[in-house]
């Protein structure tokens, strides 16, 4: 599946795949042996790929993990995964098209795998919200890990979404509340939970399946707290700045690995995982099972401990004297008294 | 008690005239009407005409819930740093200097222990003044030290929310704030604690999707404003007309997330009779009045 959608940054690799094809064209033709011409511009492709990839801007990192033809959960898990049983529903109120679950078998390992997913067409994509799950995605991502917990499997989660959806029916039905109870949930299960964000990693929703004991992110994902446009949007007020509110908000995988927040960074293909999504996929399934091979042999007091541990050291803080106190007003308020 | 100077005593809700700077008007967004800030503080700021509920500082809050002088403040030297070294029309250095400056405070949440009735508890007290109340590594490991404390001393947890979310000058490191604390309240309850969360105006976003909707109770203020994503980007997303009291405090009691709205007169009352049932050491049934 050679990728047909060309980010601007990508141009010039596209130029000279057109004129590969035209030299393809021209040889056949013609019946003339262009072979040495091909090889070098192939050759030249490859290098200018290379060249771009190493020096992408956080912005141009956002693009290519929104590519349209980046590989997806399903994907990934018909890639990675064999004996995938699909099952639906949160036994509430509905199933939701953005939240992919099911057993599946990785490596040597039957899993629980649950992950966002977008879709590829202008109808699948009204079914799954652009990858932005609903309330029932939260409580049916819960009721799989649960399930599997029950029965000893470890849990595989992908991470590929905008945001929970923000929507009339989300609020209706309590998204915050569905996100904070798997936040809570996540902490108490006793499985391995092996965790990796594939594209985007839009906010809370991301976050309502994030919790694990080893977070994996794709070299090409980001993770942010706030979108780029909604981040400029307040900054700048303009989305225009997309751009410069990517680099300061520091969602590149390189960043979240530098404040301790992910702990390992998997690469990609040359030319991102929409170049070679196989490549991908062999990759991924490589530090997803070196995770579980490890896990499963922690016994599960210890695993608990642990993921308790990993996430309370997370954050940033100056621990300042035991007795200071800001300068300005003690307090703005009558009631502090004078 | 850093926080609040030397001379502080929470005797009374009530406040004398003269502390109370003259000549202070505002109008209410309930009504419309012009009132004076005098008069609002005797209501414990609520609008006499129209019982809209307007910010409380943390001072009053406190003063409102708890027992006199049984405040105790826990954790109130930790600052925030810039790890992102942020910087857009303004830094977040400058940011967080301007809103110590305006408030009085080092960063958005008071917590500490004190007593509500005879109840012994964990109270974090958020403060939307500072930073629209959002939640950075500071406000992330307070609430998650108050949690762990009271799960230590076998304390319920009351926690007085108002927040726009995770903070964004703090980039990821906020959003992980969401499931750290949650992982506290997990530990807490797990140790068969209570947990009480009271909503007030506005609170959403990261906090709402972490501890604040985790709450073995929920109790919200009359017409706070409750919910995950923003109006304006639900109106621009969905392209759909949102209905009459969307997000409001009644709109999610009428949905099923509150437990109760109360008004701010009644929140202490309440609270003690939730505690009185939810605690550990649960007060003695008093004899029926005969
Ligand atoms: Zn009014």
């Amino acid at each position: 599946m050679p990728s047909t959608y060309v980010l601007p940054f990508e141009k010039p690799i596209a130029e000279l795949e057109q004129k590969l094809r035209e030299l393809h064209r021209f040889s056949e033709e013609q019946d003339i042996d262009v072979s040495g011409e091909i090889r070098r511009i192939e050759e030249k492709i490859r290098e200018l790929r290379r060249k771009i990839y190493s020096e992408l801007t956080p912005w141009q990192q956002v693009q290519v993990a929104r590519h349209p033809q980046r590989p997806y959960t399903r994907d990934y898990i018909g890639a990675m995964m064999r004996e995938f049983v699909e099952l639906h529903g949160d036994r509430r109120f509905g199933d939701d098209a953005a939240m992919v679950g099911g057993f599946a078998t990785i490596g040597s390992h039957r899993v629980m795998v649950i992950g966002t997913q977008k879709g590829r067409d202008t109808k699948s994509n009204v079914r799954c919200h652009f990858g932005c799950a609903l309330p029932e995605g939260y409580r049916k991502a819960l009721r799989l890990m649960r399930l599997a917990a029950r029965f000893g499997r470890p849990i595989v989660t992908l991470i590929d979404t905008p945001g929970a959806y923000p929507g009339i029916e989300s609020e209706e039905r309590h998204i915050a509340e569905a996100i904070a109870v798997n936040l809570r949930e996540m902490f108490t299960l006793p499985v391995p939970i092996v965790v990796a964000v594939i594209g985007e990693g839009g906010s809370g929703g991301a976050l309502g399946i994030g919790v694990g004991d080893r977070i994996l992110i794709l070299e090409h994902a980001y993770y942010s707290v706030i979108s780029p446009e909604g981040c400029a949007a307040i900054l700048w007020k303009d989305r225009a700045y997309a751009d410069r509110a990517a680099a300061v908000l520091k969602l590149t995988a390189a960043d979240l690995r530098r404040f301790g927040l992910v702990d390992e960074v998997v690469p990609e293909p040359e030319g991102g995982a929409h170049a070679a999504p196989a490549m991908a996929a062999t990759l991924l399934a490589a530090a997803i099972t070196r995770a579980l091979d490890d896990l499963v042999r922690v016994p599960s007091a210890e695993l608990l401990d642990a993921r308790y541990r990993k996430f309370r050291q997370m954050g940033i803080w100056i621990e300042g004297a035991a007795d200071a106190v800001p300068p300005g007003p003690r307090d703005a308020d009558p009631a502090a008294g004078a | 008690m850093a926080l609040f100077g030397k001379k502080t005593r929470y005797t009374s809700v009530t406040v004398r005239k003269r502390d109370i700077p003259d000549g202070l008007w505002v109008k209410c967004p309930g009504c419309g009407e012009i009132v004076y800030r005098n008069a609002l503080a005797e209501a414990l700021q609520v609008c006499p005409k129209c019982q809209y509920h307007f910010p409380m500082s943390r001072a009053e809050r406190i003063a409102l819930l708890t027992e006199p002088a049984s405040w105790s403040e826990w954790d109130a030297h930790l600052r925030s740093a810039d790890p992102l070294e942020f910087t857009g029309a303004t830094s977040y250095r400058e940011k967080l200097e301007e809103n110590i400056r305006t408030t009085g405070h080092p960063d958005a949440v008071s917590c500490g222990g004190a007593r509500i009735g005879p109840h012994e508890v964990a109270l974090g007290v958020m403060d939307f003044a500072f930073l629209g109340g959002s939640m950075g590594s500071v406000v992330g490991e307070k609430i998650t030290r108050l949690i762990e404390r009271a799960t230590a001393e076998r304390r319920p947890v009351v926690i007085v929310c108002a927040s726009g979310g995770a903070r964004m000058y703090e980039g990821m490191l906020s959003l992980m704030q969401m499931a750290k604390t949650s992982a506290a309240c997990a530990r807490h309850r797990d140790a068969g604690l209570p947990y009480i969360a009271v909503l007030t105006n506005p609170t959403t976003a990261g906090v709402m999707a972490s501890f604040a909707t985790l709450g073995d109770v929920i109790i919200a203020e009359p017409g706070a404003l409750i919910g995950f994503a923003g109006p304006r980007v639900i109106r621009e997303t969905t392209q759909q007309e949102l209905p009459p009291g969307f997000q409001t405090a009644e709109f999610l009691l009428d949905h099923g997330l509150l437990d109760a709205v109360v008004h701010r007169r009644d929140l202490k009352t309440v609270l003690i009779r939730l505690l009185d049932y939810l605690a550990p050491a649960g007060a003695a049934v008093p004899a029926p009045a005969p």
